[in-house]
């Protein structure tokens, strides 16, 4: 299952200003929620780049990313033909059998990258998405059909509720919120549910060095005390986090 | 052909997984076969257990990379219990890195490790002396030669003694472990660095300072393994910025009699076997039949 690979890029689509999409072809595992470690230079950045599962099919995988630094800027310039390495599937990924009822999908920017995934997996058929964007709207048309209805903000207005997604999320509503998105966000959508008793899941970003639980650069303060982001996470119930 | 022997211990090869980048061998273990590796030394242990550093962790550097995650671990005693089983599973020598805050840290660590299965010890003299407001065991001859000639008297297993490249005078500094009893010397440890965050006008790690490891090091840590292997009698074990087979030849060549791999595990999740069979190829090639013959 998880495997250190050299696969060729097949698809990387520019979505919009700054995020776009790796395609690679071939038989790929993964749950929703676990990430791949990506690299595509030989020295410089040092480190691969940690990407969540976008989209798993029989036959390919996807990777969506934000340009946001070194690395993620010389994964956009990839192009068909050209060699990536690999390492997944990482991470324990939401515990998609244990999920049911009443579900709010919860996620801010390149944050619902994952949940394209997450959604098709699911079992619920009362799925309510709530996407909230700065300005650009993306990911929608990817999950239509496997949620029952789609709640989208927009910093300036321009589609959806002008402000931010929490506004009009109402967790009460739910039985269980699964999350992602900036920090803020993240910790504003876990105090409303930790308020309104609701089970929150959240997969959590941090900047890693292995992927795979040795070098502990990555933890995260629980409950129960450190967690590795890479290894025991990224999805973490979001109740135990401090 | 590939096999060396250091205080007693026999390797299969001379490529050591570096403490603090290979956990306990499990995570990797996922991944390839790790008892094809001649050794792995643990995470570094300290007597009780600890959390670690606040903050960010971790950033990129030119051809390099600071870690801030101050010796989380969980403590001697879960390290026996939890993970040392398991670590002995794996089929390669186990090395348990010991540091401490305090003598008395040491030498309760010692204890404990002494009635364990570890293969041998590695003292980390790199941690901050809590009794002399923070300067690292590591910095100063004379303090380390206490250290280790206190541990050495306790210590049943082989000691290997871990130099900070932030040593007064890293030659020095070998000299006194060995005459203080150390079985073997490993080097370097991470640089002290640090980066600032310019737009938030502060350093990027709550501790200010952090290690520096990764490629870039690898030109001053080859001249310090040369100058040691020089100046000592017991095998040298070289790391800092180890990332390919010419890399550790280089460093054996320089003198050590193993070699460690610890930040290039994160750029290549293999790179040890690459390594291990690079060296191979290159000894078959040069018609060299034992790793001893390539130091200069």
């Amino acid at each position: 299952m998880l495997k250190y690979s050299k696969e060729k890029i097949y698809e990387n689509v520019r979505i919009n200003d700054s995020t776009y999409k790796i395609v690679l072809k071939g038989n790929f595992s993964g749950v929703p929620g676990q990430f791949y470690m990506l690299k595509s230079w030989k020295n410089e950045p040092l480190l691969s780049r940690p990407i969540s599962i976008h989209n798993l099919y029989e036959d390919k995988i996807e990777f969506m990313y934000q340009v946001v630094g070194e690395g993620t800027e010389v994964l956009s310039k990839l192009q068909f033909g050209d060699e990536l390495e690999i390492t997944g599937p990482l991470g324990n990924g939401f515990d998609i059998d244990n999920i049911s009822g009443k579900i709010a999908v919860v996620a801010g920017g390149i944050g619902t990258a994952p949940m394209s995934y997450l959604v098709k997996k699911l079992k619920s058929d009362n799925i309510t998405a709530y996407y909230g964007f700065r300005n650009k709207v993306y990911n929608i048309d990817e999950i239509q059909g496997y949620v029952k209805e789609i709640k989208i903000s927009t910093e300036d207005g321009s589609k959806g509720h002008k402000g931010y997604i929490t506004d009009i999320f109402k967790p009460e509503l739910y039985d269980v919120v699964l999350c992602c998105g900036p920090e803020v966000m993240m910790n504003k959508v876990i105090d409303m549910c930790k308020d309104k008793n609701v089970n929150i899941y959240v997969t959590l970003e941090k900047h890693m060095a292995c992927g795979v639980g040795a070098c502990l650069v990555c933890t995260c303060k629980t409950k129960e005390g450190n967690k590795r982001t890479c290894k025991d996470g990224p999805v973490f119930n979001g109740l135990d986090l401090l | 052909m590939l096999k060396v022997n250091i205080c007693g211990i026999e390797l299969k090869n001379p490529v050591i997984a570096a403490s603090g980048t290979f956990g306990f061998g499990e995570e990797y273990s996922e991944i390839y076969d790790v008892s094809r590796l001649g050794g792995i030394s643990s995470k570094g242990l300290t007597l009780n257990p600890k959390e670690g550093n606040n903050g960010l962790r971790v950033f990129e550097t030119k051809s390099g990379m600071l870690n801030s995650v101050g010796l989380q671990n969980p403590g001697v005693d879960s390290f026996i219990q939890n993970e040392l089983p398991k670590m002995k599973k794996l089929n390669t020598v186990v090395i348990a890195n010991l540091g401490g805050g305090t003598l008395e840290d040491y030498l309760k660590g010692i204890e404990k490790l002494n009635s364990s299965d570890v293969d041998m010890i590695e003292l980390n003299i790199s941690c901050p002396n809590v009794k002399s407001g923070g300067m690292a065991f590591g910095i100063k001859s004379g303090v380390a030669f206490e250290v280790v000639k206190e541990v050495r008297d306790l210590c049943k297993k082989p000691l290997i003694v871990k130099l900070s490249p932030n040593a007064e005078d890293i030659v020095d500094m070998a000299y006194k472990c060995c005459d203080a009893g150390a079985d073997s010397i490993s080097l370097v440890n991470t640089f002290k660095g640090m980066a600032i965050d310019i737009y938030k006008r502060k350093p990027v790690f709550d501790n200010i300072t952090a290690g520096l490891s990764g490629p870039a090091i690898k030109p001053i840590a080859l001249r310090m393994v040369y100058e040691v292997s020089r100046a000592v009698n017991v095998p040298v074990i070289g790391m800092g910025g180890i990332a390919s087979w010419k890399d550790a030849i280089e460093f054996i060549m320089a003198g050590a009699a193993a070699i460690q791999v610890g930040t290039a595990n994160f750029i290549k999740p293999d790179i040890c076997l690459d390594i291990i069979n690079g060296i191979e190829e290159f000894m078959n090639k040069e018609k060299i039949n034992d790793i001893k013959e390539m130091r200069m």
